[in-house]
């Protein structure tokens, strides 16, 4: 008993649900004293929950132990700059200052948080297959869709913490990352959230989606509305930290003779993403914060009858939901353009254009925001201006698709191609529909009937694989053997990705066609009269499919941890730095420092180097 | 020189089979209105962009991936092609100015879909609430039914009593959100005439899915009967008239059926009074007016089976209002 409490990940939770009881008792307490309500439909009011949640989230963060070194320095003592952490796999449930293990716990985290959120997809998916209403009530529907909906929204910011956690200070020959505490800070204040989150489910659930506009989300008498919102909100708090963190890594800690266009693709495309994550999560911080305060207090923000804006809301939430999702995308397709050139055996074709193609992603994405709003009821002459920054995006998402084309063509691919690379075009291929079913939803005229039908379902699919998955799957296989030492399973690499795309794309197409049709997006059932029936029962079959797709994966994964082929050496003969050293790597990543003596992506030029590493220490 | 041509052919071939492709499925719902026309022009324009861009990028990467494939035996690294500053400005240069003229033809299409065709034309007020639409003529009627005239071009006034809800006809095309403290309009020109569905297409809350409600479209002649029977309706002085009128313009027939087959919402009326009504305890009660009363001011309190309760929210009647109500359900057999 006494060893399984010693496991700071047990710890903190047990330390969260004694904040919580804390919490709900003092509201409770002051509630009864002052002669309020004290209890309510979920047996105390929403403000205890809401006082108690938050209060739980701290006691996680104390007693698991992820601020010990500050409370430390509080107090004047003085600790070593970095632990060491003890062999085995304990350190990956405690507060690990090492920035790959900390991308392994993100790594990890996403996945399991995955499969919570794809069953949920399955159970609606099932509920949809057939028209009436089967075995789900339509409110049961609506909180399991919202909750496909955030669940997969907060896999994918942990991916992409994994992802760049991992890779950056590797790529930039950094001992870590600049702020290791806040780094860990970052990944453990997630842990509380996704307890939260989940917890909603159990607490009324949440029907509002995953957007939460009011007056919807402030009417509902669900405290799962609430622990939603409590819940984003601390998950934004990581993105906020991690993105600062990044900034400052790279900035800061780069290696002697890495230039800004001499870093590799992947940093600039976390830079882009650390940018926004950075100044942008505090929107849905606080208009999610605004509607808690609007249900806890009264007050109006969106309350028409007080005088509130329920179309405000929108704007404040869009002006981080529409960045964040090229947040969620612009690290995948960093990926893709670092893989390319590996098994193209070629340079990146334009590499400067790809990394400022990401910073203008970046940039224009601050100024698009009311695209999902043409049909609010928002000002009427906003519509225009909004549909010409957002089909300006085309322009730098097809210098990137154009330079990959220009990268692949001519390339020396082998056969039969690589799982890593399987995956990289798979991802080129869905990214590329994601990203051209987007300028339909972006021209006002076709968006008035395009808005809110499943065709906007399809779209999103498709630019959340191709953006986030299929290029998250690519870097698990190929950076599989630098962080084990072992090769992940082809065979069953080839059966997971030839499983999942067509099926994918069956899915999304199929989405596509009954959503122009009619069909509109978080529906629990369909009419009849309008003939989906069949299509839907497909897309389960392919969404099905797709799971098996993913158990395939993570039986490759497991067996391959424990029985895959050592790989300690460059398994993709890539010139990459993390490559150049004996894998996994040591704790304190190079032994030798490394000079970048040349271009990152001169394969095919003989002699040349990309770096060189000190011969002493 | 020869692959860029191969590739090249294949790229219009490839494209122009994937838009006849596209384009041999349905992919729209008839169209309805005069406002679908620019929109669907607008929405073939992007139908050919996008067959022939994903041609531009798909087929390139196919062909090399198959003609320049590793040969047996061949270690060596592929040709040093670093960029080529031309065609990058060529693909951004390019690409912009396509970007810059789709833009203007989706506010020209925008701008028809907006004409205003008829300055005098009809208003209807809509009311959007949990989880109905009710229609009032400036005739002088309520309705939970939207009858328009084929041709003639109407303004719908709309407003929302709870949440945001939003007015899609799928066969109009055009979609326009309903929010709560504000009127917002919906101008369109019906011109097949047809039986059709408003869908509201934003997420309203539990039975969301349900919001449905006829839209018909018909000659002049019919709706000008149509219109006349309402008016017949409304001023109808027994007590089941005056209740019709009442559940007519709370919206109550948005999602209680008054024909045997009952709505996927909400209980049908048709043979309600004096049947045995199971709750969701397992127990019956009869549907007196006790009953229905007390399931009209405080619908929580009795949860009947296969329905949920918190679905309808509470409703104000004076007495008489209610007697007038029950006497009409009481009609209804």
């Amino acid at each position: 008993m006494k060893k399984i409490y010693s496991i700071p990940l047990i710890r903190g939770i047990v330390w969260q649900v004694v904040g919580l009881l804390v919490g709900i008792g003092i509201v409770v307490g002051i509630r009864a004293a002052m002669g309020l309500q004290a209890t309510g439909p979920f047996l105390v009011t929403e403000h205890a929950w809401v006082f108690g949640g938050f209060l739980g989230t701290l006691t996680f963060l104390v007693g698991h132990g992820v601020m010990g070194d500050w409370f430390k320095w509080w107090r004047g003592e003085i600790t070593s700059d970095h632990h060491e952490d003890k062999p085995g796999w304990e350190k990956y449930f405690g507060p690990s200052l090492d920035h790959k293990v900390i991308g392994i716990q993100y790594t990890v985290t996403a996945l399991i948080v995955m499969i919570v959120g794809g069953t949920f997809a399955l159970i609606f998916r099932t509920e949809l297959a057939f028209e009436g209403m089967q075995f789900l009530k339509p409110a049961q529907y609506n909180t399991l869709m919202s909750m496909h909906g955030i669940v997969m929204i907060v896999v994918i910011l942990l991916g992409i913490g994994g992802m760049m956690n991992y890779l950056v200070p590797l790529l930039v020959g950094a001992h870590d990352m600049a702020f290791p505490r806040l780094n860990s800070f970052a990944f453990w204040i997630v842990v509380p959230a996704a307890v939260w989150l989940l917890s909603s489910m159990a607490l009324g659930g949440i029907e509002t989606g995953w957007t939460g506009y009011p007056p919807l989300s402030a009417n509902m008498n669900l405290v799962g509305q609430q622990t939603f919102f409590l819940a984003v909100f601390i998950v934004g708090w990581s993105s906020v930290l991690g993105g600062l963190n990044l900034i400052a890594t790279v900035v800061r800690m780069r290696a002697k003779g890495m230039t800004a266009f001499r870093m590799p693709i992947f940093v600039w495309a976390s830079i882009a993403t650390s940018l926004i994550a950075l100044t942008a999560t505090q929107l849905i911080g606080l208009s999610f914060q605004m509607v808690m305060f609007q249900r806890l207090f009264g007050m109006g923000f969106f309350d028409p009858v007080k005088g509130g804006n329920p179309v405000l809301f929108q704007h404040l939430f869009w002006f981080y939901s529409h960045p964040a999702v090229y947040v969620f995308i612009l690290p995948g397709l960093g990926i893709v353009s670092e893989l390319l050139p590996v098994f193209a055996r070629k340079p990146l074709f334009g590499y400067k254009w790809i990394a400022m193609s990401s910073l203008g992603i970046a940039l224009v994405g601050f100024l698009v925001w009311a695209h999902h709003m043409f049909t609010s009821g928002m000002n009427e002459y906003l519509r225009v201006p909004f549909m010409y920054s957002t089909l300006l995006v085309a322009v730098p998402t097809g210098v990137k698709f154009f330079s990959w084309t220009a990268t692949i063509w001519k390339g020396k691919i082998d056969t039969p191609v690589p799982t890593p690379m399987l995956f990289t075009v798979g991802a080129v291929f869905v990214f590329l529909l994601g990203g051209l079913t987007g300028p339909p939803n972006a021209t006002v005229s076709t968006d008035l009937h395009l808005h809110d039908t499943y065709w906007i379902v399809g779209h999103f699919h498709d630019t959340m694989f191709g953006g986030f998955m299929f290029p998250f799957f690519a870097a698990l296989y190929y950076w599989f053997p630098k962080a084990t030492g072992r090769r992940m399973n082809e065979t069953l690499g080839k059966i997971h990705f030839w499983l999942m795309t067509p099926s994918f794309f069956v899915m999304t197409l199929g989405m596509m066609y009954i959503g122009l049709n009619g069909m509109r997006r978080r529906i629990a059932d369909y009419d009849p009269a309008m003939g989906f029936q069949p299509t839907h029962f497909v897309l389960t079959i392919a969404g099905f499919l797709i799971a098996l797709s993913v158990l395939v994966f993570f039986i490759n994964l497991i067996t391959s941890l424990r029985n895959g082929e050592v790989a300690k050496g460059n398994v993709w003969n890539s010139r990459s730095p993390e490559w150049q050293v004996e894998s996994p790597m040591p704790a304190h990543n190079y032994e030798h420092p490394f000079e970048v003596v040349g271009e990152p992506y001169d394969y095919g030029l003989a002699g040349s180097k990309y770096v060189e590493f000190a011969k002493h220490k | 020189m020869i692959h860029i041509v191969v590739v090249g052919i294949l790229v219009i071939v490839f494209a122009v089979l994937t838009y006849v492709g596209v384009n041999s499925v349905d992919l729209m719902p008839v169209q309805a209105s005069a406002q679908a026309v620019p929109i669907d022009w607008m929405w073939n324009w992007q139908v050919i962009a996008i067959s022939f861009l994903f041609a531009l990028i798909m087929v390139p990467i196919f062909y090399s991936m198959i003609v320049f494939r590793r040969k047996k035996g061949d270690t060596s690294d592929a040709e040093h092609i670093e960029g080529n500053t031309p065609l990058e400005i060529a693909w951004t240069v390019v690409p912009l100015i396509i970007v810059v003229a789709f833009a203007y033809m989706g506010a020209y299409s925008l701008g028809e879909s907006r004409r205003i065709t008829d300055t005098n034309a009809m208003v209807v007020k809509v009311k959007a609430q949990q989880f109905s639409w009710t229609y009032e003529y400036p005739q002088g009627f309520a309705s939970s039914e939207l009858h328009l005239p084929v041709w003639k071009q109407v303004i719908l006034k709309m407003e929302a009593v709870d949440v945001i809800h939003s007015f899609w006809v799928p066969e109009f095309r055009v979609k326009q959100d309903v929010v709560p403290g504000r009127v917002t309009e919906y101008r369109i020109t019906p011109m097949l005439e047809g039986a059709y569905k408003v869908r509201c297409a934003e997420l309203c809350g539990s039975n969301h899915a349900f919001m449905e409600g006829p839209v018909i479209v018909s000659s002049q002649a019919d709706y000008d009967t149509w219109v006349a029977e309402q008016i017949e309706i409304a001023s109808a002085a027994t007590p089941e008239g005056r209740g019709r009128k009442l559940v007519t313009e709370n919206g109550c027939l948005g999602c209680h059926s008054i024909t045997p087959q009952p709505g996927p919402s909400a209980p049908s009326w048709f043979g309600l009074f004096g049947s045995q009504v199971t709750l969701a305890d397992g127990s019956t009660v009869t549907a007196d007016e006790a009953f229905i009363t007390e399931s009209i001011l405080d619908p929580a309190v009795k949860e009947v089976e296969g329905y949920s309760p918190t679905v309808m929210k509470p409703f104000t009647f004076t007495t008489e209002e209610l007697a007038d109500i029950i006497a009409y359900i009481k009609s209804l057999k």
